[in-house]
This record gives C-alpha cells, structure tokens and sequence, in this order.
C-alpha cells in the first residue's frame, strides 16, 4: 500500500502534515482532494509552497480521487492523502475499501462543533458519520502528530 | 505624514506574543505590533485573525515560516490588497529595525525588514 495516511486536516497541507508526518513516513508524494483547491491554480501554486521540491503534490476534486483512489494506493512510491472535512474522507471510503485507517489530525473549532481534544472539534453529525465508518470497517484515531499518542474513536471524549 | 505601517506576527503557538513583547521590551515602542496565534484555527479563522489585525491601512505580515499555515492564510487573505507585503522567517532584528521605520513606504518598510533580519543571522 502506497498511501500511508488518509488525514482529515481543516488546514490541508501544513508543517505537521509535510514535516510531522511527511518526513519519518518517507512521503514522496500528497494526494490533496479538495473541490475548492482542485479549481484555484492560485491555491495550488500556495500549497505547492508548502512541500519540498522532491514532493509531489496532486490536486484532485472528489469526483476525480473517487476514480483514481486505487491508482495512487497501488503507486510505487509513499504518499498520504489529505482532506480538509469528514465528509470527503467518508466519499473516499465508500469508494475504496483499502482505505482501513483514518486519521482525524485537525478539525477546529467552528459553530456547532463541540471540543473532543485540543485539536479534535465534531458536530453531532460529524461523529454519527466517524461511527458509520467504524461499523463499516474502518479504523478512526485522532493524533496530531506521530509522536502523540493515537486516540481511538470510542475514546473521544 | 502619511500613516503608519502597522506590523502584524503570525505564528505557531505562542512565539508571535512572545516576539512583540520582546520587541517591546528592546525598542521601548508599543502597539506597533500585534501578534496572531494559529493555535486551535482552521484556514478561515486564521485568516480572519490576520484580517482583524491587519485593518484597512498599510501593513507587514511577518510570518514564522516560509510556508505553512500562517504563511497560506496571509497570502490568501492579502492577494488583492496592494498597502500590504508579507514577509517570511521573521526574528527579533527585523521586528526592531521595523518598529523605528513604520513611516517609510511599504515595500522601502519590507526591504529593511528582510536585511536586517538576514544580517541577524551569522557565525559570530
């Protein structure tokens, strides 16, 4: 499996996503799966800011990663891919059952949301929808970053 | 005279409030800076922090680092407001030099800004 992390972070590509985790991952390349990103080219040369230039960093919309999913999991090199809210994480699952492990590393704080850890914020929805895709099969922990402890789903507060 | 530049530090955590009150506590000049946190934002709230701070006048945006989540959500918010530069890895000196140079033009304001941090950086 060459996707190594499937993440939820509300700030997409960031220091604890290119350094925290991209570095002792060995990540050569970011899945970046964002409708609003995918149609800005202005947004996508900022985030291209953010990675070193041997780190590839592909923009897709849902639609797009939905159909190439299976082909970024079976590339040769490692990668993670990123999405900024649960609901496309959720798309991305029904799409691929390879996607076992979901990684909740960033989601703020916003009206409706309530604080499950420092950096952890869920709407009522937000969580039943984390509930559906652990009875579905997958595996949700929150962890900021590797060297923080993984917090599993039923352990949130 | 025209108005002063204002200086807004966006950083991780709590370095940006620790370099103002550094800042202040070096130049003896107050409320030129004003720190943002990332801490505990999503883009759009870092991005209304920046913009809060910023105002409606001509301003720097000092940022920790040279890419990342402060840096994104400066260049974001500012890329159609030509009164306001961003300005990368800042530090202690070029906060300083800044302070005594919020009257100059903008991009004169940012030049200095970057020498002088540069120069701070050295094998003594």
């Amino acid at each position: 499996m060459s996707l190594l992390l499937y993440r939820v972070d509300d700030r997409l590509i960031h220091g604890q996503v290119v350094i925290g985790w991209g570095r002792p991952l060995g990540a050569e390349f970011i899945v970046l799966v964002d409708n609003l990103v995918a149609a800005s080219d202005w947004e996508q040369d900022l985030y291209r800011m953010g990675v070193p230039p041997d780190m590839q960093v592909i923009f897709a919309d849902v639609p797009t990663a939905v159909r190439e999913i299976a082909t970024w999991q079976h590339e040769a090199r490692k990668g993670i891919l990123l999405t900024a809210d649960i609901a496309t994480m959720a798309a991305l699952r029904a799409a691929s059952p390879e996607l076992e492990r979901i990684n909740l590393g960033g989601i703020h704080h916003r009206p409706g949301r309530t604080a499950r850890l420092p950096y952890v914020y869920l709407t009522d929805e937000e969580f039943r929808i984390l509930q559906g895709l652990e009875s579905g099969g997958a595996h949700v922990t929150a962890q900021d970053v590797p060297t923080g402890a993984p917090i599993t789903l039923s352990a949130l507060p | 005279m025209s108005e002063l530049i204002r200086g807004v530090v966006a950083a991780h955590g709590p370095l940006a409030t620790a370099l103002v009150a550094a800042v202040e506590q070096i130049s003896g000049v107050e409320g030129a800076l004003i720190p943002v946190s990332n801490s505990g934002c999503d883009r759009a709230r870092i991005e209304e922090r920046i913009g809060d701070a910023v105002g409606t006048g001509p301003a720097i945006i000092f940022v920790d680092m040279p890419s990342g989540s402060c840096l994104f959500a400066a260049m974001r918010r500012m890329k159609d407001n030509d009164q306001v530069r961003v300005v990368t890895g800042v530090n202690l000196a070029m906060l300083v030099d800044f302070v005594f140079h919020r009257d100059l033009p903008v991009a004169e304001v940012s030049a200095r800004a970057i020498d002088a941090g540069t120069r701070a950086i050295r094998i003594p």
